[in-house]
């Protein structure tokens, strides 16, 4: 089994630059020169920001937050669910 | 070229076709729409092809061992896609993405014009592999007065084919907004189901929940077509072209420096230099079209049309669009005009794009300037930075690519332009822009 992580996921559509999540999630998210979220470390959310985490994904205003739970071999599953991979990586369009 | 009669055993049997194998073997056509052939009706196409020998699962697998990626410019592996979909239960539906939206490609309505019905046996295919009932053709709507009639073209294959009972699974024609985007799979999906045609957030992937809500398979025309050869030939005779890693040939779209505009197809690996004039009246190359990278002219005559070869010099192979740019036009004025086409492409959907892009495209369009420069190039880089990976599709992601190729190529006239210079004699636009203006309710 590998191992689980969780990841804070941004649905950039949704979002609306409320910057909610930069002031309950400082350590993980900073905002851009427009007031979007720039989210650390690929999303990957350490045990000890669980709770500010979680209080981020029901504190935004637009719900455009989520957490992602995968095994940490899934890279780049901030961008969301994809076809099960041997590469892992390849995102998919026609 | 006579039927194809398959002799199990041989890698390419006689009879079977070599290159050209999706186009007529009048090796290039002329993509000035009207001067496009006629293309075959389905007796004689029936005549030339023969009927599948491969079908169903015994397709998925031999288009596995073809190696055969998707043609709309991302490369995903099509057996992957089709195992996904097959496995997603009842209800399935699957799209022939004919919405070609990049202004410098016209492979796709190439195809449809000249070989309707090896695209359409390609859309039966895949609908039988993985057990659709439900078929859509999305074509781009085009608004050009000369332009290709592909929706009367298609409704009268599609009928020939209903006339002569060849297909298990009726095809709805659907005719997509003219706008760059309209073609990513998500954005499509989107239109069928009612709606503009926008990109979706990626979080529920349209192989699980697509059109109606119900797994769907999108895969380019040019897929399709592969599809059909594939299951007549199979998988070791579509590798008998094409290398290890990027088996197969592709459709490519050539503009020549005399602007002239061609469809080749050409087996992945091919020299640039084979499929496109690079002498001394060259400067640059783009590839991948507008969501690739240029390439200097010196590094183009070494490099092979592949993602191994383009990808480590910033470009990708994408969907086949070569455009050589002559010494004569300035280089950084034709990203910048493109640049700014793209920026009102977008969505305006995910703020690093709506916000970033006409940035990016005005800071450009400082640079296109012969004058000195301010703070736009450190600008540019820092917001190739900030866009890059943060929208909803690969918009961001691709302009990006575009810009940065543009200033690391161009660089030598980028400083001539700081000093007030230019090396440009003419200021014509070389490279194509959507035909008509942006406008909200085109996404309709």
């Amino acid at each position: 089994m590998p191992h689980e992580i969780t990841r804070l996921r941004v649905d950039r559509i949704a979002c609306t630059g409320h910057g909610v999540c930069a002031e309950l999630l400082p350590e993980l998210v900073t905002l851009d020169e427009w007031g979007y979220p720039l989210v650390a470390e690929n999303g990957v959310i350490p045990a000890r920001l669980a709770r500010a985490a979680r209080r981020a994904v029901t504190g935004c205003p637009a719900l455009a937050l989520s957490l992602a739970s995968g095994p940490a071999t899934l890279r780049g599953s901030s961008e969301g669910a994809q076809i099960p991979s041997r590469a892992g990586s390849t995102r998919l369009r026609t | 070229m006579t039927p194809g009669r398959v002799r199990p055993g041989h890698a390419t049997p006689p009879g079977e076709p070599g290159l050209p194998r999706l186009l007529p073997p009048a090796a290039d056509l002329a993509a000035d729409d009207t001067g496009l052939p006629p293309g075959l009706d389905l007796a004689a196409h029936l005549r030339r092809r023969g009927l599948p020998r491969f079908r169903g699962s015994a397709l998925i697998e031999q288009a596995a061992a073809a190696g055969l990626t998707g043609r709309g410019g991302a490369a995903f592996s099509v057996a992957r896609k089709l195992t996904a979909v097959a496995a997603g239960g009842r209800g399935i539906v699957v799209v022939a993405n004919a919405a070609e939206g990049e202004p410098a490609s016209s492979k796709d309505a190439a195809l449809l014009w000249y070989a309707p019905h090896l695209v359409l046996d390609g859309l039966q295919a895949a609908a039988e592999a993985v057990g659709a009932r439900t078929a859509y053709l999305g074509l781009h709507a085009r608004r050009e007065p000369r332009g290709l009639d592909l929706a009367a073209h298609l409704t009268a294959a599609l009928a020939s084919r209903a006339a002569a009972g060849t297909d298990r699974v009726a095809v709805e024609l659907v005719e997509t907004p003219p706008r760059f985007l309209a073609g990513e799979e998500s954005a499509l999906v989107a239109f069928i189901n009612g709606g503009p045609a926008r990109p979706a957030d990626k979080a529920r992937r349209v192989f699980e929940r697509g059109i109606g809500g119900r797994p769907t398979l999108v895969q380019n025309v040019e897929t399709l077509a592969h599809l059909a050869l594939i299951a007549r030939y199979g998988g070791e005779w579509f590798r008998t072209v094409g290398t290890a890693d990027e088996p197969g040939s592709m459709l490519c779209t050539i503009r020549d420096p005399d602007g002239r505009v061609r469809i080749v197809e050409a087996a992945l690996g091919t020299p640039l230099h084979r499929l496109l004039p690079l002498g001394d009246d060259v400067q640059a190359v783009l590839a991948g079209g507008y969501h690739g990278g240029w390439l200097h002219v010196a590094d183009a005559r070494r490099l092979t049309l592949s993602n191994a070869d383009l990808r480590p010099a910033g470009a990708i192979v994408g969907a086949g669009v070569l455009a050589a740019l002559p010494a004569a036009h300035c280089g950084l004025a034709e990203t910048a005009r493109v640049a700014r086409s793209l920026a009102l492409e977008s969505a305006g959907q995910c703020g690093p794009c709506f916000n970033g892009l006409p940035a990016i495209a005005s800071a450009l369009a400082a640079v296109a300037q012969p004058r000195p420069a301010g703070r736009e190039l450190a600008d540019l880089h820092r917001w190739a930075g900030l866009v890059t990976g943060r929208g909803a599709c690969h918009h961001p992601d691709g302009t990006v690519r575009f810009v940065a190729s543009a200033l690391e190529v161009f660089a030598a006239e980028t400083a001539l332009h700081a000093r007030g210079g230019c090396s440009a004699i003419r200021r014509d636009q070389f490279l194509p822009l959507p035909a008509a203006p942006v406008t909200e309710s085109d996404w309709r």
